[in-house]
């Protein structure tokens, strides 16, 4: 078995004069849940639909478990896609539809009818098996669209945004089921969301996109924690961006000349050099607020602009100079006196340790 | 008059649903009007043919006047062996130019449909001016065509003809039914191994199977009832039952053209009902 289930190499993919996919290369582990994450029109489908074989690649090669994919059709890969619209067939029923592939591969009649079955089980769907899609709900048409590639038993499965239709509950559940049906079947997912929160809960590791281009592979923590450019850090989470120039670098960290003349201290990532134009990137969660300065670099005078009660945390945005900051501060005391929070328009002070924060090459 | 209380319904869920106020019902002038004008315009588009149904019963051999209820004449049709001929070629005919309208209609939709090139808009126009050329120009262009390469007229050059009049109708429908055609289940099909033949014939053409069954019994009305196109370009021993049916009108319209009418009739009101039918289902 190869060390990656799929790897790209230098691909491409060029609509008329749009560069769709630009040089990605990236290799995907066996057994891994890998999401494809980024806005729409980023080229995260159009790789997952090269790798299905639905386009072909401009340049650069395609390998599944390890082998040169070229000009291989949809139908002699090993690997099998859920549909962002299902699709279904309607004019089969659901066990016609689950059993499609198995009878494409040859089976017997017995050997598929116990493996639909099989399937259906998996997707908590058996009593189903006589209905046709058109008479299940959306949720309902997921399960089976699954079931059908599922019963295949490929080496790799894609899944094109397969939530994207459901409404919020369900998607919370699907999330989940589908995080322990990929442990129970071991076959690596290929998972493609604009859901930075979705990618975020179910993968092992995820690959951002922008503009046809991948920004960042890593896990869920390395990509939040660590975002190497200023559009992962923007796209993932919420965060502060406080621009200015780099003053120094000294080790790990790098100081940055904020306008007002301010200085921030954050950790240096790549890039980051005296004088270079940057970006010091902090999340709201990392920042407090005080009512006495304390040691940090990082502690400013603020106004407190407005403040939003949200249950578990308070949400307050401040205002230093020409900027405005979000603070998300815990509620961490069970108290029902308002006079425990900053009002709008009082004066505190913000602060944040230079290790949660990052200085970005811009 | 309806009053202005609500009526208060059960919906399906048990919600409460206002019912929506009914339209006041006014027998008024403008109403009478309205009723009038209707049954005039009914009366013009069906009185002629009700009244050639009904004189394909009457006894009488000639004239307007009815005399008693007969059904000779529908035997006499169908003893008939020039009508019997007439009919056979006709169906001949219709049976095999819809057969090869709809592959041509059909495969030329896909193409144009599935392909995107240069001057594509002006060969789909091309593709259904044949719609809106008048028929006997066609008739005779056709004549003209077969006269000078040479094919004798006969069953081959009324199926040609009207293979070629009644494609353009079903590429029509099939290009409308087409582009609601979610490809992304023939992507599926070849996700799952089924190789191009094996998708289009257990998906895409399942699926297409109602546009291409309402178009083929719009082509097949199309051709049984053509007059002007087949009158150019049948032969001797070739000709089709509207052409039989003018012929016979020279010498006087007789009661047995009045029945081979309404027979015509029923089975072109059949088709297009099954068309409608067909074309409804697949949109409920």
């Amino acid at each position: 078995m190869a060390d990656y289930a799929v790897e790209m190499r230098d691909v491409s993919k060029v609509f008329g004069d749009v560069v769709a996919v630009d040089h990605v290369s990236m290799g995907i582990r066996q057994k891994e849940f890998f999401a494809m994450l980024g806005p729409s029109g980023c080229g995260k489908t159009t790789s997952l639909r090269m790798i299905a074989g639905f386009e072909r690649p401009t340049s650069g090669e395609i390998y599944i478990d390890g082998k040169a994919m070229g000009n291989t059709p949809p139908f002699q890969r090993n690997v099998n896609t859920v549909f962002q619209s299902y699709a279904l067939f309607p004019h089969m029923t659901v066990e016609q539809n689950v059993g499609f592939g198995l009878e494409m591969k040859g089976l017997s009649r017995s050997e598929i009818v116990r493996r639909v079955g099989e399937a259906l089980e998996l997707v908590r769907l058996p009593q189903m098996a006589k209905r046709y899609p058109r008479q299940m709900s959306g949720g309902q048409q997921q399960r089976v669209a699954l079931a059908r590639a599922l019963v295949n038993r490929p080496d790799v499965l894609l899944l094109d945004e397969p939530l994207g239709a459901l409404d919020a509950k369900l998607r919370k559940e699907m999330q989940i089921e589908l995080k322990t049906l990929q442990r129970e079947v071991g076959i690596t997912f290929i998972f493609v969301t604009h859901d930075q929160e979705e990618a975020l809960t179910m993968s092992d590791r995820i690959a951002v996109f922008s503009k046809g281009k991948v920004l960042q592979i890593g896990t869920p923590l390395e990509i939040y924690e660590r975002p190497t450019t200023r559009f992962v850090a923007d796209f993932i989470g919420e965060t502060n961006f406080l621009e200015g120039r780099v003053q120094e670098v000294n080790g790990e960290f790098a100081s940055v000349i904020a306008d007002g003349g301010r200085r921030f201290v954050g950790r240096a990532m790549d890039g980051v050099r005296p004088g270079v134009q940057a970006v010091v990137s902090v999340r709201p969660e990392k920042v407090q607020l005080v009512e006495q300065p304390d040691n940090s670099p990082n502690c400013y005078e603020v106004r407190v602009h407005s403040i939003a009660y949200v249950g578990s945390d308070t949400r307050v945005i401040v205002s230093l100079g020409t900027n405005h900051l979000d603070v998300w501060e815990q509620n961490t005391v069970s108290t029902l006196d308002p006079n425990y929070f900053f009002k709008p328009g009082e004066t505190a002070w913000l602060t944040f340790k230079p290790e949660n924060a990052l200085v970005l090459a811009q | 008059m309806t009053s202005d209380s609500t009526i208060i319904l059960l919906g399906e869920r048990g919600e409460i649903k206002p019912k929506p106020r009914g339209e006041t019902r006014r027998f008024g002038v403008g109403r009478f009007a309205l009723v009038t004008i209707a049954l005039f315009t009914f009366a013009f588009l069906y009185v002629p043919i009700v009244v050639l149904i009904v004189f394909s019963f009457n006894s009488a051999r000639t004239g307007a006047t009815w005399q008693s209820f007969t059904l000779q004449w529908y035997d006499r049709v169908f003893s008939n062996t020039r009508i019997l001929e007439a009919a056979a070629n006709s169906l001949i005919v219709a049976t095999l130019s819809t057969l090869g309208a709809v592959v041509i209609g059909t495969l030329m939709a896909m193409a144009m449909e599935r392909y995107r090139f240069r001057g594509q808009s002006a060969w789909d126009g091309l593709l259904y001016l044949p719609v809106i050329v008048p028929e006997i120009v066609m008739g005779i262009s056709l004549l003209i065509f077969f006269a000078a390469v040479n094919i004798s007229r006969g069953l081959l050059t009324l199926i040609i003809s009207h293979i070629a009049f009644c494609m353009p109708f079903v590429y029509l429908t099939m290009r409308a039914r087409l582009a609601d055609f979610d490809r992304s289940v023939e992507e599926a099909a070849q996700d799952l191994g089924a190789n191009e033949w094996v998708t289009f014939r257990r998906v895409t053409l399942p699926l297409l199977m109602p546009g291409i069954i309402s178009s083929a019994l719009l082509a097949f009305t199309l051709s049984l009832d053509d007059f002007v196109i087949s009158f150019f370009v049948t032969g001797v021993g070739s000709q089709t039952l509207p052409v039989y049916i003018w012929g016979q009108i020279r010498r006087g319209i007789t009661p047995e053209i009045n029945a081979i009418s309404a027979l015509m009739l029923v089975l072109s009101i059949v088709l297009v009902i099954a068309t409608q039918l067909i074309q409804h289902r697949q949109r409920t």
